[in-house]
């Protein structure tokens, strides 16, 4: 993990709200699909950092892009970032999707939810490199599908499924629903996106007796492990905590979902 | 050019060192910072069996600053002398060991299993938690109560004792001097100063606990005023802390009679600061001819 001054290379809007960055960063070197960085806003009233998943990683390592909603006073200054702007950033945090968790010859299915939906791009072009087999199955609001595109191209349209809340594409419902209605085949699930999201595949996936992995979102401050503000409850006591708290921006964001309580 | 000040006997290569809770115990950040650098590192509170903390969200950023909860999460006095002590054994940096107890015994059950260790150099206390058997008062908001904690710790202690002073108080120098009288050898302050924040739009509290410790750049002009209100009516020193991001910051601290200052939330802005802190003091004393940084302290007029 790094501090590191990083460069933005290009910024472009994606949707309402929904903005794509590309940064030339150290920090991209060592990025692992599921890990993010936390970014540091410029503003002196704002002094915490914002976890932002790694959504790419150029081919050559030497940036990575990122996606995100403008929801604050930090996002928004995000957004103001043009070609040549400096960015105070710190990465890769996290533990990332374990991609060897996906067995030779088995499927995974990759689930994003919304804002979650970034990082299973940079999951899919891992687990394609690897020869490894994945459906993409992807929750909207509506039609904006933001990085649509990329991913058709990293795996085909006929494996990019998807539901939105209103309807306007593919299932009207959640990606459950998208899953139950058109059949969607995995042994494995990777997934990040809204809490409701996490939780319902929690529960699919428990009936279905499948391995699923989940991203996990929580307040932070450091982002390094050292404040234990960003915990989530463990079933099982970890080797940090001793008592049954993980640390998400260390021993997660990625969970099995067996072993939190969500 | 000396950097070196002396607390209770103990020697330390510069004055700047970490607020407990936002360092950890050095692990984290030594990925960053060299902890040789440092004067202390000042570690995260322990008690004697592991704590579970309190329920998310514990964190929250506030204008300039944050508000947290963390409820004192920690693994216990046991798992800490096993597993981090031993790591910052393998730097030339002193350490302060942060204690927390809920109760008068479990403060002194973790300052009589701290005296068997060789590599602690100071313990500091934190009076800030809720005393159980006295109505959840925190121990540092009452004279008597923290007078009285400070006289049993002392008899158990054997490394020098500082007492971290809440701020949440009407008058700061009268618990200093509690301190003082019961034998501390030091206090440090500001601990954080009670908070709420409120999400308009979720009609929630911003932090599970309803309330939470204000830290950050926004508490520095409360710090320094409490620092120097204390360094006018006790003679034991005192370590300073409360929204230090920079040398300049630390260096007013100094001025206002700390003989050291702690970075602590600032580390989360920059992993760096602490290092920057001393290297900003360095140069400082360049620039203004200082020989001793001890000439500084207290030396405002
Ligand atoms: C591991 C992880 C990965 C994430 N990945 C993405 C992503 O790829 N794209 C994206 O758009 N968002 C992502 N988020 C959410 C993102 O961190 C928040 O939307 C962002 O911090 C909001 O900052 P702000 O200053 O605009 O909002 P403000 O409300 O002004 O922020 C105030 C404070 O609250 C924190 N905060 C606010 N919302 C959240 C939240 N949902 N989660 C955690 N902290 C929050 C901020 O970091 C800041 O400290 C991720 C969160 C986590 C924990
Ligand atoms: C996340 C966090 C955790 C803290 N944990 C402790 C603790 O365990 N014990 C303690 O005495 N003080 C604790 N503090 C208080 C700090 O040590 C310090 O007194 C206070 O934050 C003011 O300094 P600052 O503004 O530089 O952060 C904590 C502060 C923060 C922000
Ligand atoms: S954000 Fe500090 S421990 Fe995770």
């Amino acid at each position: 993990m790094k501090k590191d001054t990083g460069i933005v290379l290009s910024q472009t809007r994606l949707a309402d709200g929904i903005y794509s960055m590309w940064i030339d960063t150290e920090i991209a070197s060592e990025a692992r699909p599921g890990q993010f960085a936390a970014i540091f806003p410029s503003a002196g009233n704002t002094l915490l950092q914002r976890p932002i998943s790694i959504c790419e990683v150029s081919g050559d390592k030497s940036a990575i892009r990122i996606v995100y909603r403008v929801v604050g006073k930090g996002t928004n200054e995000f957004s103001s970032y043009t070609e040549g702007t400096k960015v105070e950033l710190l990465g890769p945090c996290g533990n990332g999707f374990d991609t060897e968790a996906l067995a030779e010859g088995k499927s995974a299915l990759l689930i994003g939810g919304g804002i979650g939906v970034p990082p299973m791009l940079e999951l899919g072009k891992t687990l394609k490199k690897q020869g490894k087999n994945f459906k993409f199955v992807l929750g909207y609001r509506n039609s904006e599908l933001f990085l649509y595109d990329d991913f058709v191209r990293c795996a085909g349209k006929e494996n990019v499924i998807i539901a939105t809340d209103d309807g306007s594409v593919g299932t009207h419902g959640t990606v459950v629903s998208a899953i139950n209605e058109q059949n969607v085949a995995g042994d494995i699930i990777f997934s990040c996106g809204p809490m409701p999201m996490l939780r319902a595949l929690k529960v699919f996936s428990e009936e279905k007796n499948m391995t699923a992995y989940i991203s996990l979102e929580e307040r932070m401050a450091c982002g390094v492990g050292a404040c234990l503000g960003c915990v989530c409850k463990t079933v099982n006591k970890d080797h940090h905590s001793h008592v049954n708290n993980a640390r998400v921006c260390v021993e997660g964001p990625v969970f099995d979902a067996k072993e939190v309580e969500i | 050019m000396n950097t070196a000040v002396k607390i209770a006997g103990v020697e330390f290569k510069n004055p700047v060192t970490t607020a407990s809770g936002t360092f950890g115990s050095g692990i984290e950040y030594s990925n960053f910072v060299d902890l040789n650098r440092l004067g202390a590192v000042t570690t995260k509170g322990v008690a004697l069996t592991p704590w579970p903390g309190n329920p998310t969200p514990r964190v929250t950023e506030t204008y300039g600053g944050m508000l947290n909860a963390i409820g004192l999460q920690n693994p216990g006095i046991d798992v800490f002398c096993e597993r981090d002590l031993p790591f910052l054994e393998k730097y030339d940096t002193r350490v302060i060991v942060n204690v927390c107890g809920k109760t008068e015994e479990e403060y002194v059950g973790v300052v009589e299993r701290l005296a068997q260790e060789k590599n602690v150099d100071m313990l500091e206390i934190n009076v800030s938690c809720p005393n159980v058997k006295e109505g959840a008062i925190a121990f540092g908001q009452n004279a008597t109560a923290l007078y009285n904690i400070t006289e049993k710790i002392k008899k158990a202690a054997k490394q020098p004792v500082i007492m971290k002073l809440s701020p949440n108080v009407t008058d700061i120098t009268e618990m200093a001097r509690a301190a003082e009288a019961a034998g501390a050898d030091a206090i440090s302050l500001i601990n954080t100063i009670t908070g709420m924040k409120i999400d308009i739009a979720r009609r929630k509290f911003a932090i599970a606990n309803k309330t939470g410790g204000l830290s950050g750049p926004a508490i520095k002009p409360v710090a320094v005023r409490m620092v120097y209100q204390c360094a006018q009516a006790v003679k034991i020193p005192i370590i300073g802390m409360g929204g230090i991001a920079t040398a300049e910051d630390a260096l007013e601290f100094i001025l206002a009679g700390a003989s050291m200052v702690a970075v602590g939330m600032m580390n989360f802005h920059d992993p760096m600061s602490t290092v920057k802190v001393v290297e900003g003091i360095e140069s400082y004393m360049k620039q203004y001819d200082v020989e001793d940084i001890n000439e500084l302290i207290g030396a405002v007029e």
